[in-house]
């Protein structure tokens, strides 16, 4: 299988969306000439041409509505929000057009859009081009949000999201666009809404997505060689998201932990560990723990940045908690 | 719906010579107008009555504005309304019956019940929705123009928005955009003079065309209150947009019921426009055109049975099923 990287991968599922359907069009601040912020985009502008590959004006909120209107006239428009912070300009498209014309219309109409945006620290990027804002829009009716961790369900969810008919948010992860991994040929199809099993086992369930998979990952790593066997399952959609196979582990397991590295408090956790303590509380052989970031803004300075953000060590403390 | 024939006469009874208004059209426009008008004065009859839940804005006075634009549009073109957007839906096409069940929260409205007054759509006819939110048209429409533009179908984008709509941002980045972009886009400035409840000299200080022009949008100004004014301009102005970008028509109009119905409009002492009733300005160029009263009359007379047939089937009609509605907030599930 070749091997590429997460924002190639994610490059190619664009590229070839749109050579299967000329509907699907791009535009974004940047992501025509120069490729994007991150490069996803490289290499399009010369392959489809202007019509399709289109850089903006630094317009967020037109951006976004044009999407929604662009959508509700037959285009397939997948817009570019350069990093997550800034859909706080463009929320009344998200919320208040896109998410809501299908249901207020009476289901005369869908809007196929995707908004690709970033999310996540790691970059010392600062409290405004760091955060992970996936709960407000998993909150939202209407809207779907998915959030892939390897290169395969970049690949998969993109190709997803651009078939389906509804508005769908893709939230990449700035530390992983370099992340490689290997595409089968032909890619396999990832639907929305189904989680995947990212490592078997059997003494606890951590849930997690995007790039703190990798982390979870690793503080597995660590468990096993104290004998411990987490599940893990990386959720990849937020909304709709997979509560069967998270149930389905926890009936194994009897032990959960929701990891990501949205704020904790009101975050997409609360929300996890509330359903499956509605859902799934007869399996419970101990409280479910949440491990995100704290509750301040994303610091600057490296050193906050990294006490800030929720790693391997936390997850294992939590880990030792929920098994004590 | 009436539409101009574009090969309709130029010669006009009335007005400028340069009309494209012919007696036939001059009609319809009228027909259209009193549709409104008649719909909306039931609609506050059954507000007042209870059978109109919510809140509801009347376009009562600016007629002239929807019944003028829609009258220069094709069947391709997309249209963004607004919250004060009955009679842009209505001098589209909508159906009448559909508008007042949609109003009156009933199964069998265009949207189902699920939308109300300020989001009557009809895809079919390319009615993209009127809008909640001040403003949020106008990037809707720029989408949609890019959408005409991409696809190559010789369709424009239309979106009416009021003068409050002015102060908003997505304005201005929507200006920009479809400027460099030379969008199929027409900005209809429905300038009634009020912002909610204050006057439009306190809540913008720039003037629309001239805030256009620093675009480089050109565009003009005319007596909203004229539908042929309305009508003539909005031709012109559309031809360009095909061809040559965005533009903008700025209407001179009134708001005569306040911002909602029940207004009180206690703010509006001693600052009423003095402007002509389009209907009645409508009338006057009918009969300059030897349309006889009775005539006008018989529109009048018909509208209204017409008006009055459809709130009857609307009130009949089935109430929607919160499960079927609960069902539908995606194409797709999971």
């Amino acid at each position: 299988m070749p091997e590429l990287r997460y924002g190639k991968a994610i490059g190619q599922a664009l590229h070839d969306a749109m050579s299967a359907d000329r509907n699907v069009v791009l535009f974004g601040e940047d992501i025509a000439g120069a490729g994007g912020s991150f490069g996803v985009t490289r290499g399009l502008l010369e392959t489809f041409g202007p019509q399709r590959v289109r850089d903006t004006p630094i317009s967020e909120a037109t951006i976004l509505s044009a999407a929604v209107g662009a959508a509700l006239s037959g285009l397939k428009p997948v817009v570019e929000i350069m990093f997550m912070d800034f859909i706080t300009l463009g929320m009344d498209a998200l919320v208040n057009q896109a998410a809501k014309a299908r249901f207020m219309f009476g289901g005369q109409t869908s809007v196929p859009m995707v908004l690709r945006t970033p999310h996540g620290g790691g970059l010392a990027a600062g409290p405004q081009h760091s955060q992970c804002l996936e709960g407000w829009l998993a909150h939202v009716p209407g809207l779907k949000v998915v959030c892939p961790a390897t290169v395969a369900d970049a690949y998969g969810l993109m190709r997803a999201a651009i078939d389906d008919p509804d508005p769908v948010i893709f939230i990449e992860h700035k530390a992983l666009y370099a992340h490689k991994g290997e595409l089968a040929d032909p890619p396999a199809a990832v639907p929305i809404g189904r989680a995947a099993i990212a490592r078997p086992g059997r003494d606890l369930t951590i849930v997690t997505w995007g790039a703190a998979l990798h982390e979870a990952l690793a503080a597995a790593g660590q468990l096993a060689e104290r004998g411990i066997e987490p599940e893990i399952i990386d959720l990849r959609s937020l909304q709709p998201w997979d509560e069967g196979a998270v149930l389905d582990s926890l009936k194994r397991t009897h032990r959960l932990v929701v990891f990501h590295e949205a704020v904790t408090a009101y975050g997409p956790g609360a929300e996890i560990a509330a359903r499956l303590g509605e859902i799934g509380f007869d399996e419970l052989d101990a409280p479910i723990l949440r491990v995100g970031a704290p509750f301040m803004p994303v610091p600057f300075a490296p050193s906050l940045e990294n006490a800030y953000r929720p790693q391997a060590d936390d997850l294992i403390a939590a880990v030792e908690r929920v098994l004590a | 719906m009436e539409r101009r024939r574009s090969t309709a006469s130029s010669k006009s009874a009335s007005g400028p010579a340069a009309s494209a208004a012919d007696r036939e059209t001059l009609v319809g426009l009228y027909r259209t107008m009193r549709r409104i008008r008649s719909a909306e004065l039931r609609l506050a009859e059954l507000f007042a009555g209870g059978e109109v839940p919510g809140f509801i804005h009347l376009s009562i006075g600016q007629e002239a504005v929807a019944a003028g634009v829609m009258a220069a549009l094709q069947p391709a073109d997309t249209i963004a309304s607004n919250h004060r957007g009955h009679g842009h839906c209505l001098a589209r096409g909508v159906d009448l019956t559909g508008l007042f069940a949609e109003i009156m929260g009933r199964d069998t409205g265009l949207c189902r019940g699920r939308g109300g007054s300020m989001h009557v759509a009809d895809m079919r006819i390319g009615m993209l929705g009127a809008n909640g939110i001040v403003g949020a048209g106008i990037p809707l429409a720029v989408g949609s123009a890019l959408a005409h533009q991409v696809r190559g179908n010789d369709g424009v984008a239309v979106v009416f928005f009021g003068d409050g709509a002015l102060a908003e941002g997505v304005l201005h980045e929507s200006l920009n955009l479809a400027s460099l972009w030379k969008l199929p886009l027409l900005l209809v400035c429905e300038n009634n003079g009020w912002s909610e409840f204050s006057p439009a000299e306190q809540q913008f200080s720039a003037k629309p065309l001239e805030l256009a022009a620093a675009f480089g949008v050109a565009g003009e100004q005319v007596d909203g209150n004229d539908v042929v004014a309305v009508l003539d301009a909005a031709m012109r102005l559309r031809a360009q947009v095909a061809g040559e970008g965005p533009r903008m028509l700025e209407c001179i109009t009134d708001r005569v019921r306040g911002h909602y119905e029940g207004d009180p409009q206690r703010y509006r002492a001693g600052t009423t426009r003095e402007l002509t009733d389009p209907l009645d300005a409508c009338r006057r160029r009918l009969r300059a055109a030897r349309v006889t009263a009775a005539a006008i009359d018989t529109i009048d007379a018909q509208v209204e049975q017409e008006v009055s047939a459809a709130v009857d089937t609307a009130r009949a009609g089935a109430h929607p099923k919160f499960a079927e509605a609960a069902a539908d907030v995606y194409s797709r599930s999971a």
